[in-house]
């Protein structure tokens, strides 16, 4: 048995990241997001914690919404979501998300599926988590082309969320709207600081030799490996047999 | 009724309200309207387009779109759409989902606008001279708002499970198939069944139904989502959309796909018989 997969320590490091919340919701095709929810709902059900509640949109299984694809929305408005995931072609150092397309708008080339729900919700969800595999300069720019939605807004805009942290293939970063910018947290284990530097196209504040992201321990690992796959392999199960197979070699 | 007739309701540069993926695109209507020909359509995408928004595109009947996001989902990005927007022969409105139920909602309730929070500080806004921003009157000051005008389409199209005699039509909790149609001046549905049964007498249907009052035509359509599935009744064909996105990348391999036996002919065949005997009845 393969000891720890990359998706698994990303699926972890959102379990960890959603520490805390009560309802998370997860979008369509969201695979990786989804299962850090579901591990951390099985891991919150063992510990006799508070129950958590997880959405996935388009989903039968996983969806308690009756009033139409809107009620997500009004959902967040009140402030019933605490944890969201938006991903972006690209996504730059202010935490502002490009999901339009690259270039001169509107010609966007290439254009990209558009902004969905993000100008609503990266306002109003108050953990809101960037997360995008790919980590380039290609995806990670230094000023977006279009905003769907910014990172930060100014003093008097009503915001109750925004961003709380980037997680990529490489990397975990979290997000300062002081600054407004992210900072490195952590490196997932084969990837080096300059390594890191050299695909992002924005600067970040990192410590002088960065941690290593932290891999999930056995217990976690058994239970991502058996009931989350399973509970996976319902909404997605071309992904967890993927990742099944991929974990068993 | 058929739909070749019912597709003779759309006439050029009406407004097209139509529905995300998983609530029941009516694809049983695409080639029908098609057919028909009335183009200059503007659309409205509920609260996000794929395959019917990009059939249509790659036909040449769209002038314009307004749209939270047009994909293919895992099959990836809509071809047809992408080309237009690179080339610029169709106009963009991009928006946000929320946004969308909100121009419905105001319509619904015969309001002039909706308000709505976020948006502020985004390319989305900034591109749209039809949405506003205000100051809250109810706050002591500054707390800037956007509000969202009442969208009111011309027509609705979408797919649901079934309708009765009475023209009632069964949504069940895609609730925003009845603000598509609440918002409407009129609706048109395509249905998998048309059941004997009045769905308003039993509270257990009647709540997830779509009075009579909203729709203006209901026609017989067995699958007629498909290649997209319809909730509770059948799953999405991925493979048929994955050949849909290969073939479409070219205009010439759209134009095959579209003449292909593949795309179906709904038009060509009475409403009343299934126009895909080899496939097997939902279940």
């Amino acid at each position: 048995m393969r000891e720890v997969h990359p998706r698994e320590i990303l699926i972890a490091t959102i379990a960890r990241l959603l520490d805390g919340v009560r309802h998370v919701a997860v979008g369509a095709s969201s695979p990786i997001p989804a299962a850090g929810a579901m591990l951390l709902r099985a891991q919150k059900k063992r510990a006799g914690a508070p129950p958590v509640r997880l959405s996935i949109l388009g989903s039968v299984e996983h969806n308690f919404f009756t009033n139409g694809s809107a009620e997500l929305f009004d959902c967040a408005g009140q402030g019933r979501i605490d944890a969201f995931f938006l991903g972006g072609g690209q996504i730059d150092g202010r935490g502002n998300i490009n999901l339009v397309g690259a270039g001169e708008y509107p010609g966007s080339t290439p254009r990209w599926p558009g902004s969905f729900g993000s100008a609503y919700l990266y306002f109003v969800v108050p953990r809101v988590i960037l997360f995008r595999e790919e980590h380039s300069s290609r995806v990670l720019v230094e000023t977006v082309d279009f905003t769907s939605a910014p990172g930060t807004s100014e003093d008097g805009v009503y915001r109750t969320g925004g961003p709380a942290a980037l997680l990529t293939g490489k990397a975990l970063f979290s997000f300062d709207k002081t600054r407004p910018g992210f900072t490195l947290e952590s490196l997932h284990p084969g990837h080096d600081l300059a390594e890191v530097k050299a695909a992002t196209g924005f600067g970040f504040a990192h410590a002088g030799s960065p941690k290593q992201t932290e891999a999930p321990d056995r217990a976690t690992l058994d239970l991502l490996r058996g009931q989350i796959m399973d509970e996976l392999s319902e909404t997605y199960p071309d992904f967890a047999s993927r990742l099944r197979s991929e974990t068993a070699a | 009724m058929d739909l070749r007739e019912m597709a003779r309701r759309v006439e050029p540069g009406m407004l097209l309200a139509l529905p995300v993926d998983y609530a029941g695109v009516s694809m049983a209507m695409t080639k029908p309207l098609i057919e028909h020909g009335a183009g200059d359509l503007r659309l409205f995408c509920v609260p996000t387009g794929g395959l019917q928004v990009d059939q249509l595109i790659g036909a040449g009947l769209v002038r314009s779109i307004e749209t939270s996001a047009v994909s293919l989902g895992e099959a990836g990005g809509a071809p047809r759409f992408n080309q237009a927007i690179r080339e610029g022969t169709i106009a963009i409105r991009d928006a946000t989902c929320p946004a969308i139920h909100a121009g419905l909602m105001a319509a619904q309730k015969g309001n002039p606008f909706q308000p709505m929070r976020g948006l502020i500080g985004s390319d989305i806004l900034r591109f749209r001279d039809d949405w506003r921003v205000i100051d809250n009157p109810f706050a002591d000051g500054g707390d800037p708002i956007v509000l969202i005008p009442a969208v009111k389409p011309d027509i609705a199209i979408f797919h649901a499970p079934m309708a009765d005699r009475h023209g009632n039509v069964w949504i069940g909790r895609r609730r925003e198939l009845a603000a598509m149609a609440y918002a409407s001046a009129q609706t048109l549905v395509t249905v998998e069944r048309i059941v004997d049964e009045n769905l308003l007498a039993s509270e257990m249907s009647a709540a997830g139904t779509l009075p009579s009052l909203y729709v203006t035509d209901v026609a017989l359509a067995p699958r007629g989502a498909w290649p997209y599935g319809l909730w509770g009744e059948y799953p999405t064909d991925t493979a048929e959309i994955l050949r849909y996105a290969k073939a479409a990348r070219t205009p010439e391999g759209f134009a095959e796909y579209m003449a292909s036996s593949g795309a179906s002919s709904m038009a060509s065949s009475p409403a009343t018989s299934p126009s895909r005997p080899a496939l097997e009845p939902a279940q």
